[in-house]
């Protein structure tokens, strides 16, 4: 298949209408706002619905709408527009609506700036809105690998009824890439695979077959019963859809952790001193949720790792994952930048060889 | 022998929970009627039927209305009803919020469904206090009204006088028919079942958005016995909420 030339917002939503998504509901903020752009051209040509909504709030509450029939629906937005989807998020979360949810991140808090940066890591991992849920959320780091996530990111919110987030940043929107996209998915509703759906039941119907999309469980019973069913499939997650990148690091002697689009520099970084002779590799989680944490045991805890530093655009809020994985077995430490600079290859490769010296 | 009566059959035998004296179970009645009628009368297929039931004292809506429900965040029912109409065209899609719900926390959700011309129907009953809660003051509390949340009662000067949303809503280009109406008596029960169906009637012919706004009682929080709310509610909430067609495009077209 031939390559093509793309923007990172615009195959991204290529993409999702290839995988099947006909619904898209939306609000315009920088740097993703040529998805809604896209999107509005688009939707039409495929008999889909594009409508920009009023706010990110009303465009979670439309995308609970519309997913609760079944349809593959998306929205996008950017840290300070997730944040207000929050409330929404959460609710989608307990009633179990499958849709897909794009961050692309820039700098924060408050409205922050309007590049890139990975700032919402806590919020997308460890919450965000109330209650004990989770979202499958991968972290792409190229154009390319955030279109083969979005050609499966439906089918693994349907099976597991989750919504699955993407946890891109500016870079990836706003940069072009060589890339290869997939054919068109042929996507239909189908009521039988989905009997929790809005479908069409009338009354003399099977009662128990009336769908109620719903959050509530007034009696406390009763919402334990549901939130030891939404973890149970927060364990099958754990256990089915974790994935991560290793790169050179068999032999490595430090061990880089890093997600999203900084992992490239640091790529640059352990290739420029692997030619130079130093024993380092990146270790770079793909689901940030769940985390690869049984993974970055394994090739960070054997002999011969001496240290591990992990590299974030951000204060080092993955960094906690990464201490919690290897458990004080190896020394971890951290390089950093705030308000949304990405550290150069130079930067990182200086950080490695100061820990290499202090050995 | 003939049936000369039946249950309505889009309620399901749920007992409601609501107080006595609360009219929430007359308008659950007449939805429910008028949409058995229009399934009747074949202008609407059986299945296509969601409703959403918002926060507030009937936010368990979805255990009595026998369709697909939704239970929506506080005030954002008219944007869920957007997603799923936007997606099942031929569906009869409408949701049923209160005062605090649609008058307060969910004003932009509300302003821009009329904005787009949403074609949904709103069921808005307004009983002018937060009742789930526990009687605080809603936007649509009247002035000098005592609330658990305005004990001297309602201070205009620090809080603003009451909110009139159907008056609001029919300045919105995109809304189509607006009515206020009460079910304080039998003349207009019949008349809000009228415009409940009207409204079911003209989502159904493709039009715009429509909002039935429905005064209502709330003897529990109010301090009142059912017959004493009622009285109140003549007396203070129709002068203040006059009743009437605010907008109706069809009728401006015949």
């Amino acid at each position: 298949m031939a390559l093509t030339l793309m923007k990172g917002s615009e195959a991204i939503a290529e993409a999702a209408i290839r995988a099947g998504a006909r619904f898209f509901f939306g609000y315009p903020i920088t740097p993703q706002t040529e998805i809604p752009e896209y999107m509005s051209a688009r939707m039409p040509e495929v008999n889909g619905c594009f409508l920009q909504a009023e706010s990110e709030i009303a465009a979670i509450n439309m995308v609970y709408g519309a997913a609760g029939t079944g349809e593959r629906v998306i929205t996008s937005s950017s840290s300070p527009g997730v944040s207000l989807k929050q409330e929404g998020i959460s609710y989608i979360a307990s009633a179990k609506l499958p849709c897909v949810i794009l961050n692309v991140m820039r700098g924060g808090p408050g409205l922050g700036s309007i590049q890139a940066s990975q700032g919402d890591y806590f919020q997308a991992t460890k919450g965000g809105g109330n209650g004990d849920y989770h979202l499958l959320t991968y972290a792409p780091a190229s154009i390319q690998e955030a279109i083969d996530i979005m050609m499966f990111a439906f089918d693994k919110a349907e099976k597991y009824r989750v919504p699955v987030l993407f946890l891109a940043d500016g870079i990836i929107a706003q940069m072009m890439e060589p890339v290869e996209m997939p054919e068109m998915v042929d996507f239909k509703v189908d009521p039988e695979k989905k009997p929790w759906a809005a479908t069409g039941w009338k009354p003399g119907d099977d009662p128990a077959k009336r769908a109620v999309i719903n959050s509530l469980y007034i009696e406390t019973e009763a919402l334990s019963v549901h939130n030891e069913a939404l973890q149970a499939t927060y364990r099958e997650i754990e256990k089915n859809e974790v994935c991560w990148e290793n790169y050179k690091t068999d032999d490595a002697e430090i061990v880089v952790t890093a997600f999203g689009t900084v992992s490239r520099v640091v790529k640059s970084a352990v290739d420029e001193l692997r030619a130079e002779g130093v024993k380092v590799g990146l270790f770079r989680p793909i689901s940030v949720w769940p985390f690869p944490s049984d993974a970055l045991r394994e090739t960070a805890c054997r002999d011969g790792v001496k240290a591990v530093l992990d590299v974030e655009v951000n204060e080092g809020q993955m960094l906690e994952d990464v201490k919690l994985a290897i458990n004080g077995d190896k020394p971890v430490d951290f390089f950093g930048h705030l308000g949304s600079q990405f550290p150069t290859t130079e930067e990182i490769k200086q950080k490695i060889l100061e820990m290499k010296e202090a050995k | 022998m003939s049936v000369v009566f039946e249950k309505t059959q889009l309620l399901t035998d749920k007992p409601f929970h609501y107080c006595p004296g609360c009219n929430h179970g007359i308008i659950h009645r007449l939805v429910a009627e008028s949409i058995d009628e229009l399934v009747k009368e074949g202008k609407l297929e059986a299945g296509n039927i969601v409703g959403v039931a918002p926060v507030g004292c009937s936010v368990f809506a979805y255990d009595y209305f026998n369709c697909d429900m939704y239970e929506a965040a506080h005030g954002r029912a008219p944007a869920v009803a957007t997603g799923i109409k936007r997606a099942k065209k031929d569906t009869l899609v409408f949701t049923y919020q209160g005062d605090g719900d649609l008058a307060s926390i969910g004003t932009a959700e509300i302003v821009h469904a009329a904005h787009r011309g949403e074609k949904i129907v709103t069921i808005f009953v307004n009983n002018a206090i937060y009742g789930m809660t526990g009687g605080q003051m809603a936007p649509t509390t009247l002035v000098g009204q005592k609330t658990t949340t305005s004990p001297y009662g309602r201070d205009e000067a620090w809080c603003g006088a009451p909110i009139k949303m159907s008056e609001m809503l029919a300045q919105v280009p995109g809304s189509y028919y607006i009515e206020r109406c009460a079910v304080n008596n039998t003349a207009n029960i019949v008349k809000t079942k009228k415009a409940i169906k009207k409204a079911m009637q003209y989502q159904l012919e493709g039009k715009g958005f429509c909002m039935i706004e429905v005064l209502s009682t709330c003897p529990t929080n109010w301090g009142l016995s059912p017959v004493e709310a009622m009285k109140w509610l003549e007396g203070n909430m129709i002068p203040y909420y006059p009743l009437g067609v605010y907008k109706d495009k069809g009728a401006e077209a015949k």
